[in-house]
C-alpha cells in the first residue's frame, strides 16, 4: 500500500503531498524534510529506492521534479517505479508538456488526477486514456 | 460587501507568493491573505468560498497554519453544486484527517452524496471516504458502499472496492459483508474494476480466514484463467506498457494468486502452469518486464512447493544479479533474502556476486548485500567471508562502516568457536574502524575477554601493540586501557604467552605511558579519561615502583574542570597517599562478568541480574528494591573493611534513603542509575567532612561501568552521571516531561493567579490522609526512620491529590546545602478495581520555581492499591523563604481503554520548602 505520495521540487519545495495514512502536521513537513533530503542528493545511477523509516521511498526525477512513493517494504519496487512513470505520462498529456510551473498553478487539478489514479493507497485505474477522458468529464462539470 | 474579502484570485495569489524575494516578504502576503481569508469567512460569504478555500489549501502546502478553513470545507461539501463540493473535498482530504472530530459532522454529508443522482458527485465522495474513512463512518457508511459496488459505471465500481479496502482495514468484522460482491467483481472484463477487485479480493484473505477459504474455492481457477487472458492478450494501445498489456493487473493477480496459493497444494497446482508461462515468455528487458518477473518469482517461491518452478525462479533472479540495471539487482538481492529459506544452497552460488555488491556505490544495494551476506554465513564460510568484509572496512565509505562493524561483528560473535579468533577479528575491526562500533560491541569484546582467562595476557598485549598503531579509533583505546588497568602486569611479564606471538619487551613504565600520553590528547573524551583514571589507580597498585608518578598523572586532574575527573582525582590521589592498605583491595582485577547475563541483555527483553563471583555483585533493572539495598550494603561493608565506619548511621542511611526511594516495585533502569547516584552524592555531601568515604567512588563507578555494559543504552545514562552540571535524567531514554506553566497558551500570569487561589475545585488536598501513608511507606522500611537531625534530609510527606480512584503521595526531602532544591517522590496508588494504563504525570508550576521531572518507573498502575507508580520530581524554589511550593498537576490514564484526565492544585507543601 502506498503511505504517501510526495512531488518535490530541487529545493525542497512540496508541489503536492497526499498521505493515505494519518498523521500530525508536524510529522508530515518532518516527512517530507526527510525524504527530501534522501533523495535529493543521490547519484543518478543508484537505484531508485531508499529504505526510509520502517518502510521504502520509490522516488524518480523528471527534470528538477522528485516524485516519491513511501511504500510497504514488502512491495513491488520496480512496479510502483512504473506507475510514477505513467502519473507522469498522464500529467504530461493532460497540461501537454507539463512543467513546474503547471503543477503549481493548477495544484488542485494535479490532485483531481491522482485522486482518479490512486485512491486509499491502491492503483485505481491503469489506463491513462481513461483517466484522461474521465478529467475531461469532469472538468464539463465545473 | 467587506473590501478585504473581495480578495484576490487564487491565481494572483499564487503570482504574488511566488514573486516574494524573502521569506518574510512572504509570510507578509500570507499573513494579508489570511486575514481576508478570515473576514470573508466571518461574513458567511458564499460566493467566494470556494475560491477561499482553494487558496487556503495552497497557504497550506507552503506549510503555514490553517485550521480556521476546516468548517469551511464541511460548509462546501453541503452545498449544492459540483464546483464547491469538488473544493469542499479536497480541502477535506488535505486539511483535515481522519482523527480529528469535525469528521462527525460531514459523515452526513457524504452518505447524501454517495446517494446522489450525479455519478460525478459520488465520485467525489467515495474518493474522500477512500482516503480519510474512519472506524466509525466505515461502520456507518458500509451499506452504502456495498450498493456501489454493483453501480452501473465502472468509475464508480472501482472508486468503492478501493473505499471498501479501506473499510475493512478500519473494521475488519465487516468483512463477510463484502465477499460475494468481491465475487463478481473479478468476473469483470473491464480493467480498473478488475484491478480494484482484485486488490480487494486480496485484502478481504487477509483479514478474514474464511474469506480466503471461499475465494480459494470458487475464485482460484478463474483468476488464474484471467490471468492467461491478459498475458495472452493482443497488443492493447489503452494498457500497453513497453510492449507489455497492462503489467499492473499481471502483478496484481500474481499476487493474489501468492495469497491463494499459500499453504494450498491444489490452489498451487492450478496456477503452476500459467506462472510458468509468465516466467519464461515474459520480456525480460524493460522495467515493466521485470517487474511482472519479479513479482512472478515472489509467488513461485510463497506457493506449495514445485521443483522446477523453484529452479526457474532462482535462474531469474541469478540473471537479475548480473543485470547492469542497479534497481535490478537491488530487487533481486531483496528476493534473494526470502529464497534463501527455500533453497539456500542455489543462492550459496552467487556469493561471490553478492559479496561484490557489498562494495557497490549505492547504500541501498550495499545495505541489502550485507543483509544477504549475513544469511550466508555459516560454520565453512565464516572466515574467509569475515576477512573479506574486514579487508572492505578500510576502503568503504564512513557512513557504510557503522553498519559494516556491526555486521562483522554479529557474525564473528556467532560463529566463534575459538575466542583467541574472536579477539584477534574484533581488534581488526577497532583497529580499522573503532569510532564507527556501537557501544555494545566494544561492550562484549570486555565481556568476552574477562572470560578468556587463558588470554588475558594475550588480549593485553595486543592490544597494546594494536593502540600504538591506531591511537585515533576511540573504541579500541577504551577496551585497550581497560585491559592495561585489569591486566597491567601481564603485560611486562608476558604472562601465559601463546607460541604464536611475536615477543615483546614492556616496562612498567611504558604501560604507564600509554595511559599518561593518552589521557592527555585533545582527542581523549570524557569518558575515555575517566577510564584512564581508573586505569592508573589499578596500576598504581600492579607497579608500586610507578606509584608516585602515577600519583602525580592523577594529581594533574585535581584541577580539572570536569567536575566529575577532578572528583575522580581528588579521590583516587588520597587513596594513593593515604589509604595504602585498603589500595589493593580497592584496586583488585574486576570480576568475571557472566557472559549469559550480558548476552541476553543484549538481546534486549531478560531482566537478570549481572551476577559476579567476587561478591560485588548488582541487581538491574526490575530487580526487586530489596535486593538492591543489599548490594548497596554489601558494597559499604567492602569498602569499610579496614577504615573505621564513618558513623554507625552511615549504612543505615544509605538504606534508608535507597529504602524510600525503591519503595515502588519496579523502577526502570534509568531510575537506579539515578537512586544510586543520587545517594552516592547525599553521602559524599553529607560526610564530605570524613575522607573515608570517599572510597565509595571507585566502587560505584564499577558499579555504574559494570550496570553500563550490562545495558543497551547505559552509556547515555553513564554520560548523563558523568555531567554532573545537568541532572542525571535529563537526556535519559525516555525524556520527562516538563511542563512549563505557559504551555497550555495561558499567559504565565493568569496561571499564577489561578495557582494562589486556595484550592481548585477538582483537587482534594487533606493533609490527615498525609501521616498514615508515610507511616505506610516507613513500615516497609528495614531500619530507623530516615531523619537525621541538623544537616540531614528533612522528610516529610503529603496527600498531593486525591480522587475516588487515585492517590498521589509526596515524599518531600531536602537537599543539604541547597536549600533551594527540594526534592520530591511522588507516589501514585490506584485505588479503583481497574488496572489504569498509559499512565502520564504532568506538572505544571508557576516561573519563581523550576520543575525537572525524572521517567515515571513504569506506565500502568495495579488495581486495588497493589503497587504503584513512583516518578521523582525535583523542584528549585529561586525565591526560597519567600514564597512557598505551589504546583497544578494533571494525570492521565487508561482504564478499560477509556481516556480519564484527573486535575488538580498542590498547595499543602509543607511551609519554607
Amino acid at each position: 500500500m502506498i503511505r504517501f505520495i510526495l512531488l518535490q521540487n530541487r529545493q525542497g519545495k512540496t508541489r503536492l503531498a497526499k498521505y493515505y495514512i494519518p498523521l500530525e502536521e508536524s510529522e508530515k513537513h518532518k516527512v517530507e524534510y526527510e525524504v527530501h533530503r534522501l533523495v535529493v542528493n543521490r547519484d543518478p545511477k543508484f537505484t531508485n529506492f531508499v529504505e526510509f523509516r520502517t518502510h521504502k521511498v520509490i522516488y524518480r526525477r523528471y527534470a528538477g521534479l522528485f516524485f516519491s512513493l513511501c511504500v510497504d517494504i514488502t512491495d513491488n519496487e520496480l512496479a510502483y517505479l512504473e506507475s510514477i512513470h505513467l502519473f507522469v505520462e498522464i500529467l504530461d498529456h493532460f497540461f501537454s508538456n507539463v512543467c513546474e510551473l503547471d503543477l503549481v498553478f493548477n495544484f488542485h487539478k494535479v490532485y483531481l488526477i491522482l485522486d482518479e489514479f490512486i485512491l486509499a493507497g491502491e492503483l485505481q485505474e491503469t489506463s491513462k486514456r481513461a483517466i484522461i477522458e474521465r478529467m475531461g468529464e469532469l472538468e464539463k462539470q465545473e | 460587501m467587506n473590501p478585504f474579502s473581495s480578495g484576490t484570485r487564487l491565481r494572483d495569489m499564487i503570482r504574488a507568493i511566488r514573486a516574494c524575494k524573502t521569506a518574510a516578504e512572504e509570510r507578509g502576503v500570507v499573513r494579508k491573505e489570511c486575514a481576508a481569508i478570515r473576514a470573508s469567512i466571518s461574513e458567511n460569504d458564499p460566493d467566494y468560498r470556494h475560491r477561499n478555500l482553494a487558496k487556503l489549501m495552497f497557504i497550506h502546502m507552503l506549510g503555514y497554519p490553517t485550521h480556521f478553513g476546516q468548517m469551511e470545507c464541511l460548509k462546501l461539501i453541503a452545498s449544492p453544486g459540483f464546483p464547491e463540493k469538488r473544493i469542499g473535498y479536497l480541502g477535506l482530504m488535505l486539511l483535515l484527517d481522519e482523527r480529528q472530530e469535525v469528521l462527525m459532522l460531514v459523515t452526513n454529508s457524504i452518505k447524501q452524496d454517495l446517494n446522489h443522482t450525479n455519478q460525478y458527485i459520488v465520485g467525489l465522495a467515495l474518493c474522500a471516504l477512500g482516503n480519510i474513512c474512519s472506524a466509525e463512518m466505515a461502520r456507518d457508511l458500509a451499506p452504502e458502499i456495498e450498493r456501489l459496488l454493483q453501480f452501473r459505471d465502472p468509475n464508480i465500481r472501482k472508486k468503492a472496492a478501493l473505499c471498501s479496502i479501506r473499510i475493512i482495514k478500519k473494521v475488519p468484522d465487516l468483512a463477510e459483508n463484502f465477499v460475494n460482491p468481491v465475487a463478481a467483481l473479478l468476473k469483470e472484463k473491464h480493467h480498473g474494476v478488475l484491478i480494484t477487485g482484485v486488490q480487494l479480493c486480496a485484502d478481504l484473505c487477509k483479514v478474514s480466514a474464511e474469506a480466503l477459504e471461499y475465494f480459494r474455492k470458487t475464485c482460484t481457477d478463474g483468476l488464474v484463467k484471467v490471468l492467461k487472458d491478459v498475458a495472452n492478450s493482443p497488443y492493447a494501445p489503452e494498457y500497453d506498457i513497453s510492449g507489455i498489456s497492462d503489467p499492473f493487473l499481471h502483478i496484481r493477480l500474481l499476487k493474489v494468486l501468492r495469497v491463494l496459493g499459500q499453504g494450498d497444494a491444489d490452489a498451487s497446482d492450478s496456477m503452476n502452469d500459467i506462472l510458468a508461462q509468465v516466467a519464461t515468455k515474459t520480456e525480460s528487458n524493460k522495467n515493466a518486464g521485470n517487474a511482472i518477473l519479479y513479482e512472478c518469482v515472489e509467488t513461485i517461491m510463497n506457493i506449495e512447493d514445485n521443483g522446477g518452478l523453484r529452479v526457474l525462479a532462482i535462474n531469474i533472479l541469478g540473471r537479475f544479479l548480473s543485470n547492469r540495471d542497479n534497481n535490478i539487482r537491488y530487487v533481486a538481492l531483496n528476493m534473494l533474502m526470502r529464497a534463501i529459506a527455500v533453497d539456500s544452497k542455489a543462492v550459496q552460488r552467487h556469493r561471490a556476486t553478492i559479496l561484490e555488491c557489498v562494495k557497490d556505490s549505492d547504500p541501498s544495494i550495499r545495505k541489502r548485500a550485507l543483509d544477504l551476506v549475513c544469511l550466508l554465513v555459516n560454520e565453512t564460510n565464516v572466515k574467509p567471508l569475515t576477512k573479506e568484509l574486514t579487508e572492505h572496512l578500510e576502503v568503504s565509505d564512513p557512513e557504510f562502516k557503522g553498519d559494516l562493524t556491526a555486521k562483522i561483528c554479529s557474525i564473528v560473535e556467532k560463529f566463534s568457536h575459538e575466542k583467541i579468533w574472536y579477539i584477534d577479528q574484533m581488534l581488526k575491526v577497532l583497529s580499522e574502524a573503532g569510532n564507527y562500533v556501537k557501544d555494545e560491541v566494544w561492550h562484549a569484546l570486555i565481556v568476552v575477554i574477562t572470560n578468556a582467562s587463558d588470554l588475558h595476557g594475550y588480549a593485553v598485549r595486543s592490544l597494546y601493540r594494536a593502540v600504538q598503531k591506531a591511537r585515533d579509533q576511540e573504541t579500541l583505546f577504551r577496551v585497550a586501557v581497560w585491559c592495561i588497568g585489569e591486566y597491567g602486569e601481564m603485560l611486562v611479564n608476558n604472562f601465559g604467552r601463546l607460541d604464536i606471538e611475536e615477543p615483546t619487551t614492556v616496562t612498567e613504565s611504558d604501560a604507564v605511558d600509554v595511559l599518561e600520553t593518552s589521557i592527555k590528547i585533545h582527542s581523549c573524551d570524557l569518558t575515555s579519561q575517566a577510564m584512564c583514571l581508573i586505569a592508573l589507580l589499578k596500576l598504581s597498585s600492579r607497579f608500586p615502583a610507578c606509584s608516585q608518578r602515577i600519583n602525580n598523572i592523577i594529581g594533574q586532574y585535581k584541577g580539572s574542570f570536569v567536575l566529575e575527573l577532578q572528583q575522580r582525582a581528588t579521590e583516587f590521589n588520597s587513596i594513593i597517599e593515604r589509604h595504602q592498605n585498603m589500595r589493593s583491595s580497592l584496586a583488585e582485577r574486576m570480576p568475571v562478568l557472566d557472559e549469559a547475563t550480558f548476552s541476553g541483555r543484549r538481546a534486549g527483553s531478560v531482566p537478570a541480574a549481572v551476577s559476579t563471583s567476587q561478591g560485588v555483585s548488582v541487581n538491574l533493572p526490575n530487580g526487586s528494591a530489596k535486593l538492591s539495598t543489599a548490594h548497596v550494603a554489601d558494597l559499604l561493608d567492602l569498602s569499610l573493611d579496614d577504615a573505621p565506619a564513618p558513623s554507625s548511621s552511615g549504612g543505615e542511611f544509605l538504606q534508608d534513603l535507597l529504602g524510600v526511594n525503591l519503595m515502588p516495585v519496579s523502577l526502570q533502569p534509568g531510575h537506579i542509575y539515578c537512586v544510586l547516584y543520587e545517594s552516592f552524592r547525599m553521602l559524599f555531601l553529607n560526610y564530605n567532612s570524613d575522607p573515608h568515604i570517599f572510597s565509595f567512588s571507585p566502587y560505584y563507578w564499577y558499579l555504574l561501568t559494570n550496570a553500563n555494559q550490562a545495558q543497551k543504552r547505559g552509556s547515555d545514562v553513564l554520560l548523563d552521571l558523568l555531567s554532573i552540571g545537568t541532572p542525571p535524567a535529563q537526556s535519559s531514554p525516555s525524556t520527562p516531561q516538563v511542563l512549563s506553566s505557559n504551555t497550555d497558551n495561558r499567559s504565565p500570569l493568569d496561571i499564577l493567579d489561578r495557582l494562589s487561589t486556595p484550592s481548585a475545585p477538582s483537587a482534594q488536598v487533606s493533609s490527615t490522609g498525609g501521616n498514615s501513608s508515610m507511616l505506610d511507606l516507613l513500615n516497609g522500611l528495614p531500619s530507623s526512620p530516615p531523619t537525621s537531625e541538623g544537616n540531614g534530609p528533612a522528610h516529610s510527606s503529603v496527600t498531593a491529590f486525591e480522587s475516588s480512584s487515585l492517590r498521589l503521595t509526596f515524599n518531600i526531602s531536602k537537599q543539604p546545602g541547597n536549600p533551594q532544591m527540594t526534592l520530591i517522590d511522588g507516589s501514585f496508588t490506584n485505588k479503583s478495581q481497574d488496572v489504569f494504563t498509559d499512565f502520564i504525570f504532568q506538572a505544571a508550576v508557576p516561573k519563581f520555581l523550576q520543575l525537572q521531572l525524572d521517567p515515571a518507573s513504569g506506565n500502568s498502575l495495579p488495581a486495588n492499591g497493589n503497587g504503584s507508580i513512583t516518578q521523582k520530581l525535583r523542584i528549585t524554589n529561586s525565591q526560597h523563604g519567600k514564597k512557598s511550593l505551589v504546583m497544578r498537576i494533571r494525570i492521565s490514564y487508561k482504564v478499560n481503554n477509556k481516556d480519564v484526565l484527573e486535575e488538580g492544585q498542590v498547595s499543602n507543601f509543607p511551609r519554607d520548602l
